[in-house]
């Protein structure tokens, strides 16, 4: 099946008959007579008509987004966003300038709605001519809108250059957003990535401010000698999740420098190799 | 006890406002399109101006428990500029079913112009397409005149005085706003629109029902406790609980409610997606005490609870 199939399967399974009607009927509409005013209607009606519910999803929902679109992950999305999202989906095929009418929509948007038409970026066609757009999304003040972009989304690992991605991957530890969501987190990592993180890190410490354990997930690859030092450091006097954090990170380094601080969280590294501990447990996010 | 004020231009306040009208008590409020205090030269920057109530400026106010709503519409002064008037009518449609656009305003006139008189019916015919109720704004000078232009232009457009809402009233206008069936409301705004002993005796005189009061607060030397100050003299004046609650926040959500966009259970108990995204809930109401009225202030005197 389709993501915009599937979509359209779960909403009906979960919406009232009279809901799951109109929505039937606006697709339809926009099917058969596809025009900016009518997709603009059912963008604007869907709360109204369809209320703004949990989308009820079952594990075997999910391995089925997983297979008709790679890494598509609807974990939190709403019955009003679904709909919006297929809406414009089903859209876009028909659209000949949808870019720039996508920038149009997310420029006018409400945070319910600009939260829905980022987190449908797995699902549009022409996904590099979005990418601008996105990056607009990730300029944002609104933490939600900013993890509509960034979080459960295979899009920023596929369309984002390394500027945006190091950039994408700073501002969320900067707002206080979890980094364990952000799909491609070791396989994008990257050097320039590490050196700015590990100036940030030093920010903070010289701040007294706390730092994110995550931080150290995108560091650890690429770890020069100036890392080892902060790993040392980290190791000596942070705290016990800083000290996982360590042996976290420097276990996804080879070189044979990291061995003797490996060998000084060994439990900890333990833990790793035996796969009961992991950024995904670190973070509290199962 | 929780207040509603129905106008304020949240965009040009600090953000201590909102913390101060929080602690005060202020559960929601409605920020209505209006003049920047300077004109605008072109429709992009109205455009930005809408986004910016329904994005940013209701993100700022949930993070402090306060539910933001608004209007959308294009105010009397700019629409003196045709060709800035034409171009917002453009963009309205598509920003007025906007979640939390509870009317059509503010709109109605300035100086009375032929312009003026254009768009304010072109935007009671929108109200009236969209069924949307509707915030005018009466004009400083020729206000009586005004006043009663305005209903009558609603009157002839079809506008039921049930869905509007005629603000900025003062002694000279209430009899025949209330007379005629509109809502009433006043701005307790220092020196140039109401203060809130002179309030405090209409409600006296007048009671509650189709009343309400607003603070206006804006660029100006304007109150945001304003709602807030008035509902506690009229308590301290012996006005009895239930005109006060009327007026400072029932009326209000009858009114604007009247949209399906704004209902008391927004803030009572949010939906967790709001929760998540928007609204950090009010912990001062749902621990059950009581909000305080005044509280300090790093800036601004707070010695006297009046308004002049």
């Amino acid at each position: 099946m389709n993501p915009n199939t599937l979509i359209q399967s779960w909403l009906d399974r979960q919406l009232p008959e009279s809901a799951g009607q109109w929505l039937t009927e606006q697709l339809a509409r926009s099917r058969s007579e596809p025009s900016r005013s009518n997709i603009q209607i059912l963008l604007g009606l869907a709360p109204r008509k369809l209320g703004r519910e949990d989308l009820m999803l079952r594990p075997s929902d999910h391995a089925a987004a997983d297979r008709a679109r790679h890494g598509w992950d609807p974990t939190g999305w709403t019955v009003d966003q679904a709909a919006r999202i297929v809406g414009l989906a089903e859209h876009a095929v028909t659209c000949n300038d949808f870019p720039q009418f996508f920038t149009y929509l997310c420029r006018s948007a409400d945070v319910q709605e600009a939260i829905a038409l980022y987190q449908g970026l797995p699902l549009y066609p022409q996904p590099d001519q979005l990418e601008p757009q996105a990056g607009e999304g990730l300029r944002t003040n609104l933490r939600s809108v900013f993890e509509a972009v960034a979080h459960r989304s295979p899009y920023p690992r596929e369309q984002f250059d390394d500027n945006r991605w190091n950039q994408m991957v700073l501002k969320a530890l900067f707002i206080d957003s979890e980094l364990a969501p952000i799909q491609g987190l070791d396989q994008r990592a990257n050097p320039e990535l590490a050196r700015i993180l590990c100036d940030y890190a030093h920010e903070r410490w010289a701040a007294g401010r706390p730092i994110s354990p995550e931080l150290w997930r995108c560091v650890g690859p690429y770890a020069d000698d100036n890392a080892l030092a902060d790993f040392e450091r980290l190791i000596d006097t942070g705290t016990d999740t800083e000290r996982r954090a360590a042996a976290l990170a420097l276990s996804s380094n080879p070189d044979a420098r990291v061995q003797p601080l490996k060998a000084r969280v060994r439990e900890h590294v333990l833990a790793v190799e035996a796969g009961t501990l992991s950024w995904r447990s670190l973070a509290g996010t199962g | 006890m929780m207040l509603i004020d129905p106008h304020a231009h949240m965009t040009s306040r600090a953000t201590e406002d909102y913390q101060a009208m929080a602690a005060a008590g202020v559960v929601a409020l409605i920020e209505p399109a209006f003049w920047l205090g300077q004109p605008r030269t072109n429709v992009g920057s109205y455009f930005d101006y809408l986004s910016g109530l329904i994005g940013w400026e209701r993100f700022r106010a949930g993070q402090f428990g306060i539910r933001h709503y608004c209007t959308m519409g294009l105010n009397s002064k700019e629409a003196n500029n045709e060709e800035l008037a034409d171009g917002v009518m453009e963009i309205l449609p598509r920003f007025a079913l906007k979640e939390g656009v509870v009317a059509i305003g503010e709109i109605g006139y300035d100086e009375q112009t032929d312009l003026e008189d254009k768009y304010f019916r072109l935007q009671l015919e929108l109200a009236k397409e969209l069924d949307l109720p509707v915030m005018i704004h009466t004009p400083h000078r020729d206000k009586k005149r005004g006043t009663s232009r305005s209903m009558d232009v609603c009157e002839e457009h079809g506008v039921l005085p049930s869905k509007v809402v005629i603000d900025h009233n003062n002694e000279e206008t209430v009899d025949e706003v209330l007379d005629r069936g509109y809502w009433a409301a006043f701005s307790i705004y220092p020196s140039t629109k109401m203060g809130n002993v002179r309030m405090v005796d209409i409600l006296r005189r007048y009671g509650s029902e189709r009343i309400i009061v607003d603070s206006a607060c804006d660029w100006g030397i304007s109150e945001p406790l304003a709602v807030a100050k008035t509902a506690q003299l009229a308590l301290e004046n012996g006005l009895p609980e239930e005109h006060v609650r009327g007026a400072c926040y029932a009326n209000a959500l009858s009114a604007y409610g009247q949209s399906g966009q704004m209902k008391e259970e927004d803030w009572l108990n949010p939906p967790a997606i709001d929760q998540r995204t928007l609204f950090e809930g009010n912990s001062i109401l749902r621990g059950g005490r009581e909000p305080v009225v005044v509280q300090e202030r790093s800036a601004g005197s707070l010695e006297s609870l009046l308004i002049d």
